[in-house]
């Protein structure tokens, strides 16, 4: 993997931010994308731009070729059996929302379960309070060691033969943990629950067979992952799919329309109602492609040791406190920390100064913060296009900043 | 580091963040006021005392960075003995210079005039005016009630 060469086809990469080279550290935010997704998207527009699925003429056609061609992509990325078990989303909040209101909504009932962790993203905890408060369900927590990461005991203490919803993410945007969502949907399956993968922070970085997982449910967002913004994708098992009720409902998606009843498309359409976001999902079908080109696994590979080279590094900063676990074997490509007496804030605006872009806040992750006990944290992101350089600008920002604010002092 | 950032981070806005001033929630305060910054967590916390129309007294508690606890640290200075008018008069004052806009000069700010720098950080202005709003939502509740 060759990352200079991969740099040169991000062309936002190649520019100054406050007189100084961008360093870009917020791919966990949102990534960068590669020309190849530009101008797959800018091509749709140009040439084929069409309505999918309606019209006889010829660009709808191409339009719908290449709109199903994306679902293919994603089908065969995530080794999902069908092309109805991949629908389209706005993104992972979307997913997940849709899981909670069409299927958690129809099949829990007053003192069942839905069991999550404390580490999740905010769009996997609100989606569940609202059934919880819609249905009389219990949202129950899976507590975290002392590093951050979680384990089976834990795992097999929370869920029951109650619980009927279990909801983990599969990478934690704050922690960079990996969790073992395999091991857990077994335990959810054991227990007559469903499981649903948060893969919103692991998509872009890893492989995943929704086959070996056993995950009956997946959500992920493209922008992530070299696409646009605004597409996404919520797997499901087709059984599963089959069984739930839409929970947006328009043209597109139907079947008959009567006067005071309808039916709905077979999958995946009656998820997909109104004009669906085929720009987007043709871009997330470029962005699998140049994904697939470089290889998961060499990029896993390579955020791995970029985060093993931030760990070494960023602890020899006076002051530094860094969340999760310090053995870089478990984490993913992303570092959380707190400097001794500089607020976030500051650190990302003196970083900002320099042209290192990080996250600094509560990263949607409240319940998270009070369980590090920090009010905000500041983190640096790595992807595909970040090398060792990059972490060593990071440092040397970082040493700044505790210089600066100590001289203030 | 770059000018910018010194005309961001001034003496004075250290010095109100290391030392801020009416740190503390008051005993007999009349009213209280919490406000929070959704998008980053920074949270304030503000008891007045108001009588005959005058703050009195007021202080605060609260988390954030170095801009939004010095704002607030100035805020409370800058209120306290003013007529309950004056103070949010003060307020909107401040809003406009955070924002660059025009804003009226012939009112001496004091030290909340080192907070004009952060107009140039359009990220940093919601940190800045946090103690501003609550205050201005803290006094027009005691108003009413």
């Amino acid at each position: 993997m060759n990352v200079l060469d991969i740099r040169r086809q991000f062309p936002i990469l190649d520019q100054e931010v406050n007189g100084k080279p961008l360093v870009y550290l917020d791919s966990s935010a949102t990534s960068q994308k590669p020309i190849t997704v530009i101008e797959t998207v800018e091509r749709y527009y140009k040439e084929i731009n069409s309505n999918v699925h309606r019209g006889v003429h010829t660009l709808g056609t191409r339009a719908t070729d290449a709109y199903e061609g994306a679902r293919e992509k994603v089908r065969k990325f995530i080794n999902a059996k069908s092309t109805q078990e991949v629908i389209f989303t706005r993104g992972t909040t979307t997913s997940i929302n849709t899981v909670a209101q069409s299927y958690a909504a129809a099949n829990l009932t007053a003192g069942d379960e839905i069991v999550i962790t404390y580490m999740e993203h905010h769009s996997n905890i609100i989606p569940w309070q609202q059934v919880a408060k819609r249905t009389g369900a219990v949202l129950k927590y899976i507590p975290l060691q002392e590093d951050g990461t979680i384990s089976l005991e834990d795992v097999k203490a929370t869920v029951t033969g109650n619980t009927r919803v279990v909801s983990v993410m599969q990478v934690s945007n704050v922690l960079g943990v990996i969790n073992p969502v395999k091991e857990i949907a077994k335990i959810a399956h054991e227990n007559g629950a469903i499981m649903v993968v948060d893969g919103a922070q692991s998509a872009p970085h890893m492989k995943i067979d929704v086959q070996d997982l056993d995950c009956d449910f997946l959500a992920f967002s493209g922008h992530k992952m070299c696409a646009p913004t605004g597409i996404g994708v919520l797997y499901g098992k087709k059984h599963l799919l089959e069984n739930m009720e839409p929970i947006e409902f328009g043209g597109e998606m139907i079947d008959f329309v009567h006067l005071q009843e309808s039916t709905w498309k077979e999958l995946p359409w009656k998820f997909e109602a109104g004009t669906p976001i085929i720009a987007g999902a043709i871009g997330l079908g470029a962005a699998i492609d140049f994904l697939n080109e470089i290889g998961l696994e060499n990029i896993a590979e390579h955020e791995h040791k970029l985060a093993a080279y931030a760990l070494d590094k960023m602890s020899s900063v006076p002051g530094m406190t860094i969340y999760g676990p310090l053995d870089a074997a478990k984490r993913a490509g992303l570092v959380t920390f707190n400097i001794e007496d500089v607020h976030p804030h500051d650190v990302a605006t003196v970083l900002d100064a320099e042209g290192i872009a990080v996250r600094a806040g509560h990263h949607c992750a409240q319940p998270l913060m009070k369980w590090l006990k920090a009010s905000a944290t500041a983190r640096a992101s790595f992807y595909l296009y970040n090398t060792e350089d990059d972490i060593d600008k990071l440092v040397e920002g970082l040493v700044k900043t505790k210089e600066y604010f100590s001289d203030v002092f | 580091m770059s000018s910018n950032l010194d005309a961001l981070y001034r003496q004075v806005i250290m010095d109100h963040y290391k030392k801020p001033r009416n740190r503390g929630l008051l005993e007999d305060g009349s009213h209280t006021i919490n406000m929070n910054n959704p998008t980053c967590g920074d949270r304030i916390q503000l008891t007045f005392k108001v009588e005959d129309g005058i703050v009195k007294d007021v202080g605060f508690e609260g988390e954030g960075c170095s801009i939004s606890m010095s704002s607030a640290s100035m805020m409370t200075q800058a209120i306290k003995g003013k007529k309950v008018e004056e103070a949010i008069r003060l307020s909107k004052i401040f809003s406009d210079m955070i924002q660059g806009k025009e804003y009226d000069d012939e009112v001496d700010l004091g030290d909340i005039e080192a907070l004009q720098g952060v107009s140039k950080f359009p990220a940093r202005i919601k940190c800045a005016t946090l103690a501003w709003k609550a205050m201005e939502k803290g006094l027009n509740e005691g108003e009413q009630q």
